[in-house]
């Protein structure tokens, strides 16, 4: 009974939330450049085969009238069209998306892998050299600009050094994709044993995942290291130390286990940063994801792929939060009675 | 306990300094923030060229004693650009936080004291406005708006007021409890001012340290809008727009042209943050020690 109702109090505190978001996505519509029916009646139009399209699309209606067919077409999966490539944003956005999957989950694994550990080793010897220099490297992490990383990653290691292939898209020039299974190209290479490709994508995955992950370090150090201290003060690893075992296991059987289950939080939050560190990451690399598809969107003033970019990241945002919430529940008792 | 007493002994403002001091690294970082402001305001004095005046003869100069962080190709000198860029970059930070702490504040001040239905709808609203990481937000919003400098400023602001509404709502949530706010509605001091005078700057302090992060949050943000290319707008001299112009220039070597804008965001985020952590520890002596 706890849990179920645990779930469905959340999900009905995530409603409000959703409908505001796509009341402040729906607003954007009407601030963003481009009358959709100006985009679909052509440059030549004349001011009457305009109104009529503005008759036609539905755009002289009553506002709340607009509303509900903008929220009932977004549900049926109509995002509107493109106006510079001419397809429905929807059909761009599934093409693009695997690209920005596969970017993004790099970067959480690169935020996690380093992160935690960081975050133990900051904890366990506070207030030393290990802590300060974790402090410093989390604190640069953010106050990099991450176009600024990206940048120097493509200076050092492709112009200098020469190792990193040219910051331009998933795969080097004349290297044929994978059979499309997932779209993640490392994913699909790797079931589909396909070597060149799985080590051209990994390659050209590097420094973008490298990027992004790095300015996801921080938060996950910060909050393992915050949990693991406030966990290495209590009663029950103070009666490990007392009961005289090994530090090795107090700290990374007893302690640790206890301070991944925040993680579990703080990858919800590491999701926003990274959906939205991804706009400009994918720009710097030429990576064909959503994120620089909402850029070029941007310059070229079209509106539908912004706003439905801007609604599925906080949709995402969202959905990825109620996920967390109900995982942690899930794992750790104490947050559903409370 | 001694260090109440310390308080009402002293101004806060010398105490504040006093600590600060302590502190070594937020000082630096302090001094920073100082220098670069001074080197903003005072930028026709400061800077060694005008920063539109092209030199045909010194394009693309790498760094040297007369153009210390190189030109560009126009052969604008980058130091000056830098500088004179620091003007929009903190100004608008400035702005932006500005904005979101009036409104942010005010609002929560009001929703927190007043609580209800109105102050439910309002959460809701500012759930929905978290749901938005920041950026794409500002992104949002600055497309919609159009790119100038003031709408730049407007766009942080909205995706920064949730944070200060939250933080002042909760504050007040605590403080209409007190007893000393109790003391002043017994004596019939009129709503408003019980709120803006009794009340509201007993939250002030997790404000001011909110707002000098959140200073540095904005300035990356804005850098960020306008290395994709919306926002502020070349030729103008901004930060970001200064490493975009830098970044075509990458792959024939030009390494100072995307790496001075960029340090210049960093050291200043940085330094925000810094100031931000060490303000942290002087005005909420819970929070000493935890980072």
């Amino acid at each position: 009974m706890g849990f179920f109702y645990y779930v469905t109090r959340r999900l009905a505190l995530a409603l409000p939330t959703l409908f505001g978001v796509s009341v402040i996505c729906f607003t954007l519509t009407y601030l963003l450049p481009g009358n959709p029916a100006m985009v679909k009646a052509g440059p030549f139009a004349t001011p009457e085969h305009l109104a009529e399209m503005e008759r036609q699309m539905g755009l002289d209606r009553p506002w709340p009238e607009q509303y509900f067919r903008y929220v009932s077409g977004t549900v049926r999966g109509d995002l509107g069209e493109s106006a510079s490539t001419g397809r429905p944003v929807s059909q761009d956005f599934l093409q693009r998306l695997p690209a920005t999957l596969e970017l993004n989950l790099a970067s959480l694994l690169i935020a996690i892998v380093v992160g935690i550990p960081l975050g133990v080793l900051s904890a366990v010897h506070r207030d030393t050299f290990i802590d300060h220099l974790g402090r410093v490297v989390g604190i640069a992490g953010v106050a990099m600009p991450s176009f600024l990383t990206g940048l120097l990653f493509v200076y050092v290691f492709f112009y200098m050094l020469n190792i990193a292939p040219s910051p331009l898209g998933r795969l080097e020039s004349g290297i044929e994709p994978p059979q499309h299974v997932t779209g993640l190209y490392v994913i699909d290479s790797l079931i589909t044993a396909n070597w060149t490709t799985l080590r051209s994508s990994l390659h050209q995955l590097m420094l973008p995942a490298a990027t992004l992950g790095l300015s996801a370090i921080a938060p996950v150090a910060r909050m393992v290291r915050s949990t693991m201290l406030e966990i290495l003060e209590s009663d029950y690893i103070k009666a490990a130390w007392a009961a005289g075992l090994p530090r090795r296991t107090v700290i990374y059987r007893d302690a640790l286990r206890n301070a991944l289950i925040p993680v579990i939080t703080i990858s919800g939050i590491v999701f926003g940063f990274l959906m939205a560190g991804n706009a400009v990451v994918e720009s710097v690399f030429s990576w064909p994801g959503i994120g620089n598809y909402a850029v070029t969107a941007l310059l070229t003033k079209d509106s539908a792929p912004i706003q439905s970019f801007i609604l599925f990241v906080a949709v995402t945002c969202v959905i990825v939060n109620l996920a967390v919430d109900i995982a942690y529940g899930l794992v750790d008792p104490r947050i559903r009675l409370s | 306990m001694s260090e109440s007493l310390f308080v009402s002994s002293s101004t806060a403002l010398t105490l504040m300094w006093q600590r600060l001091k302590q502190n070594p690294l937020s000082f630096a970082a302090l001094c920073v923030i100082v220098l670069i402001a001074t080197a903003a305001i005072f930028a026709p004095l400061v800077a060694p060229y005008a920063p539109d005046a092209t030199d045909a003869t010194a394009a693309l100069e790498s760094p040297s004693w007369r153009h210390p962080l190189g030109t560009d190709e126009y052969g604008r000198d980058q130091l000056s650009r830098i500088i004179f860029a620091a003007r929009v970059d903190l100004v608008v930070a400035f702005a932006a936080t500005l904005i979101a702490v009036t409104i942010g504040g005010l609002l929560g001040a009001i929703l927190g004291y007043s609580r209800g239905w109105a102050d439910m709808v309002a959460m809701r609203a500012v759930d929905a406005l978290m749901a938005f990481p920041a950026f794409v937000l500002a992104m949002g919003i600055t497309a919609g708006l159009g790119n100038s400098t003031t709408n730049v400023a407007i766009a942080i602001s909205i995706t920064q007021i949730p944070a200060y509404l939250r933080l002042t709502r909760g504050e007040m949530l605590r403080l209409r409890e007190m007893e000393y706010a109790d003391a002043a509605r017994t004596v019939g001091n009129p709503t408003w001012r019980i709120v803006l005078i009794h009340l509201l700057p007993n939250c002030l302090p997790p404000l001011i340290v909110q707002a000098t992060l959140a200073t540095g949050f904005a300035l990356l943000t804005m850098a960020s809008l306008s290395f994709i290319g919306l926002g502020i707008q070349p030729p103008q001299s901004e930060w970001g727009v200064m490493a975009a112009e830098g970044a075509s220039q990458i792959v024939t070597g030009e390494w100072w042209l995307f790496l001075f804008p960029g340090l210049a965001i960093m050291i200043s985020v940085l330094a925000f943050n810094l100031v931000g952590d060490g303000l942290r520890d002087l005005l909420d002596p819970r929070m000493r020690g935890v980072r």
